[in-house]
């Protein structure tokens, strides 16, 4: 086999420029969201007492979750030493730094005193998941750089191996942590549930892999370097696999749920009378996220379209979204239990079913953690050697190369 | 309209003007705090020498701030509503400035030194006696029934 | 111009008060209520008390809302958040009404923070911002809160608001501020000076009486002696967060 040669992308066409201003000014718009959403306060957003996290979150907790499973590529070569997938894995830890931090400035940017930031990065209340995340995200910048730095650094690759390793387990780490914002919740009846971390786990493969597919076909076409079938066939499966994974978890928590009559009501709320929650479940999450990506990855015809697994791919991030969407923002709608079997009413919102209309100041602030990462890939991979100059099956593929 | 010559003469003005009480070390061009209620006691102006509290204030009230919000010791000395019930008086006409207009106690400097401050975005920056007439008469309605307006 | 003269001055002050609560100390089998408690001002609040409520839901009259309006009047707020909607607005305490599915009975009761003491809201927050004195009062300091919003996320009661604008003409007791989150503080500013707060006082000067003040960990208060004779539920008392806000009749 060869070695893979890695190369700038030359990124001087008109479409490439096109393409840094069309993500600059999405990035540019969410800073501006946030000053107005900051100037005089989060009135203006559609957050309340009752929904205290809102769209801002649903991106967020996306491209960090993303991010995670991002790395996977990488990992796959490095850690379970598949070659094939070693041409790859420098664009696979650049795709996850770069969805980090995207989905932490969403984050960041949404607190109500981000002027506090160094507060909550000098302060550590040690029992608290978020202040352990604070830490796994930060680790997981300096490892992952510091991973892909000994692969693109040829004398210092003998160390990528043990770099890769650790990034491995750090990052399995951090998504768990993600996860476990949620897990703590024991008085939210949609987030008391342990299947949670795993399901992130899963959840992260998912979402990570697809917008990487997607980075690696644009990259690839819109730069005229050729992506062997044998690359595209591996990256595909692998993540119809994911897909069905995902699937399968969520079966498992909804199952789960149910022989715990004390969330019977949420349940019910999610899958049967949520109104607008139970639709994005069933139409966005399953059918669109989960089953027509998965009958596109597999079906024999459009299994070998690019353009259908395009579609597929998209479909996914799209259907993730909706599953944060519903995870977060329709947990909250559901009333907290507080008095089980009474029913109850007050000033605050006791007992009814919060309701939630996100503006365009927090669509904006989290199509923008999107925008930073696409542009930080795009810029990084025309001043650094991320990208192989050829995925073609002869060049990556051992048993072609014999 | 301004000629581009007209502009850069203004700009030069208006540069020499900011840089003036920093050459000319702050006589009397220099913030100009109005006068507090008393002295604090018959041999000294202030709770610490002037020189003192004017480098040390802001330790003093963060110590302060730390003691009473998380350990409930509620003594005076140092305390933010102490400094706000002395320094921050009426005019002449009886009027009060606010936080960020030249003539507040605690503005007068921060405008002047370009320090931003975050304590009046919780705390009033009015003595009590004053806030509360204001807190009656802006909201004829006050306090009333379960938080709605 | 020594330091230790302003000190002294301070000193004077100090003494001259709590030489006045002394004086009142001294008869404690006449003393009010209000001054069981009392603690001098520069004491530090103290684990050897816990501060709690005891609440009977069938003294609780249902039309009432005085402990309501006496937490606004007293904390400063209910009015001048102004751009908030009402989903947006705070609430620190209020009045709630549950009725019984297959009874039809109908209670009412107020609820604010429940002072829990291993506080979810505590525990999940980043920076340490939501704490626990050691007399078991919970509250957000908001000088390190950043606005996250996760503690809201975790309190089981709801008892948690965040401030959506810029407010002004707070009490000086009772600063509360843009992007930070906030809640009842069993008016610590009261308790430290030996007052119940102001909910309490409220419900008694409204002659309910539905509403009792006191330390948990002093058997001979009259919220201990009224515990350990009737006892006194947790609400969602599952979740073992051990509250110090406690209800009878539920
Ligand atoms: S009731 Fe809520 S805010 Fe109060 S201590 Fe418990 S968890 Fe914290
Ligand atoms: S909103 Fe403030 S008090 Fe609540 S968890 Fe976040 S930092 Fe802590």
């Amino acid at each position: 086999m060869k070695k893979a040669v890695f190369k700038q992308i030359d990124g001087n066409s008109i479409n490439y420029w096109m393409l840094l201003a069309l993500l600059g000014s999405f990035a540019l718009a969410a800073v501006g969201a946030h000053f107005y959403m900051e100037h005089g306060g989060h009135y203006v957003t559609g957050m309340n007492n009752q929904i205290v996290w809102g769209l801002p979150h649903v991106f967020a907790v996306f491209l960090i979750v993303a991010a995670s499973g991002a790395l996977n590529v990488a990992s796959i070569s490095s850690v379970f030493n598949k070659t094939a997938y070693k041409p790859l894995a420098p664009l696979s830890t650049l795709v996850a730094i770069a969805l980090l931090s995207g989905g932490l400035m969403v984050l960041v940017l949404d607190l109500g005193r981000p002027d506090r930031l160094i507060v909550a990065m000098t302060v550590y209340n040690f029992k608290s998941i978020f202040a352990w995340n604070m830490i796994f995200y930060n680790g997981f910048f300096l490892i992952v750089g510091i991973y892909a730095w000994t692969m693109l650094q040829r004398n210092l690759n003998k160390y990528s191996r043990i770099a890769g390793f650790t990034a491995f387990i750090w990052r399995l780490a951090l998504t768990t942590g993600t996860g476990s914002i949620f897990g703590f919740l024991v008085a939210r009846q949609a987030y008391d549930a342990a299947i949670m971390g795993p399901m992130f786990v899963v959840m992260s493969f998912s979402f990570g892999l697809a917008i990487f597919l997607l980075i690696v076909m644009a990259t690839y076409k819109w730069t005229d370097r050729p992506l062997g079938d044998a690359t595209f066939n591996r990256l595909k499966n692998l993540l119809g696999v994911f897909v069905a994974g995902v699937l399968y978890f969520v079966v498992a928590q909804h199952l789960t749920n149910l022989y715990a009559t004390e969330h019977h009501g949420v349940e019910a709320f999610i899958l049967r009378d949520g109104g607008i929650y139970t639709q994005l479940f069933w139409y966005g999450q399953i059918i669109m996220g989960g089953l027509i990506p998965l009958a596109l990855i597999y079906h024999p015809t459009t299994g070998k379209s690019r353009t259908a697994i395009s579609i597929a791919s998209i479909l996914i991030v799209l259907g993730g979204l909706i599953q944060m969407y519903v995870i977060i923002i329709g947990g909250q709608a559901y009333p907290l239990e507080l008095f089980p079997g009474k029913e109850v009413s007050s000033s605050f919102f006791d007992g009814v079913v919060n309701s939630y209309s996100p503006t365009l100041a927090e669509a904006l602030l989290g199509i923008g953690g999107f925008a930073v990462t696409l542009f930080m890939v795009a810029f990084a991979v025309k001043i650094m050697k991320f990208l192989p100059e050829s995925l073609a099956d002869e060049a990556v593929d051992p048993h072609h190369s014999k | 309209m301004m000629s581009f010559r007209q502009f850069a003469k203004h700009l030069v003005i208006l540069v020499g003007l900011t840089a003036l009480p920093i050459l000319s070390n702050a006589g009397d061009l220099g913030p100009t705090p109005p006068k507090a209620k008393m002295n604090f006691s018959d041999n000294s102006k202030c709770v610490k020498p002037i020189a003192d509290i004017r480098r040390n204030h802001m330790e003093l009230l963060k110590h302060k701030r730390d003691e009473t919000m998380r350990e409930g010791v509620r003594t005076k000395d140092n305390s933010l509503v102490e400094c706000i019930d002395c320094h921050v008086t009426p005019n002449k006409k009886g009027e009060y400035a606010r936080f960020g207009e030249d003539e507040h106690f605690c503005s007068s400097c921060h405008n002047y030194a370009a320090v931003n401050v975050d304590c009046f975005d919780c705390h009033s920056d009015l003595p009590e006696d004053a806030a509360k007439i204001l807190r009656s008469s802006n909201n004829p309605h006050n306090m009333t029934e379960g938080g709605k307006k | 111009m020594s330091n230790s003269n302003h000190t002294n001055t301070y000193r004077r002050k100090f003494l001259a008060q709590s030489a006045a609560v002394a004086g009142l100390a001294i008869a404690p089998g006449i003393i009010l209520n209000q001054v069981a408690h009392a603690k001098s001002d520069a004491d530090k609040a103290s684990s050897a008390n816990r501060w709690g409520m005891l609440i009977d839901t069938n003294k609780c009259n249902k039309g009432c809302t005085d402990c309501v309006t006496a937490c606004k009047t007293e904390n400063a707020w209910g009015a001048g958040e102004t751009h908030s909607s009402e989903e947006q607005q705070a609430q620190w305490i209020r009045k709630v009404t549950i009725t019984d599915k297959q009874t039809g009975h109908v209670q009412s009761l107020p609820l604010m923070c429940q002072h829990c003491e291993t506080a979810p809201c505590v525990d999940v927050c980043p920076t340490g911002a939501s704490m626990k004195r050691e007399d078991g009062i919970v509250q957000v300091d908001k000088h390190i809160c950043i606005g996250c919003r996760y503690c809201m996320m975790a309190c089981p009661y709801k008892a948690r608001s965040f401030i959506h604008e810029k407010l002004e003409l707070q009490k000086p007791t009772a600063p509360r501020g843009i992007g930070t989150v906030e809640s009842c503080n069993m008016c610590a500013h009261r308790v430290d000076k030996g007052q119940d707060p102001a909910c309490v006082e409220a419900c008694s000067n409204a002659q309910h009486g539905a509403m009792l003040f006191g330390d948990l960990k002093d058997a001979n208060s009259a919220i201990s002696i009224e515990l350990k004779k009737h006892g006194g539920e947790q609400i969602r008392a599952d979740l073992g967060l051990n509250t110090g806000v406690r209800y009878q009749g539920l």
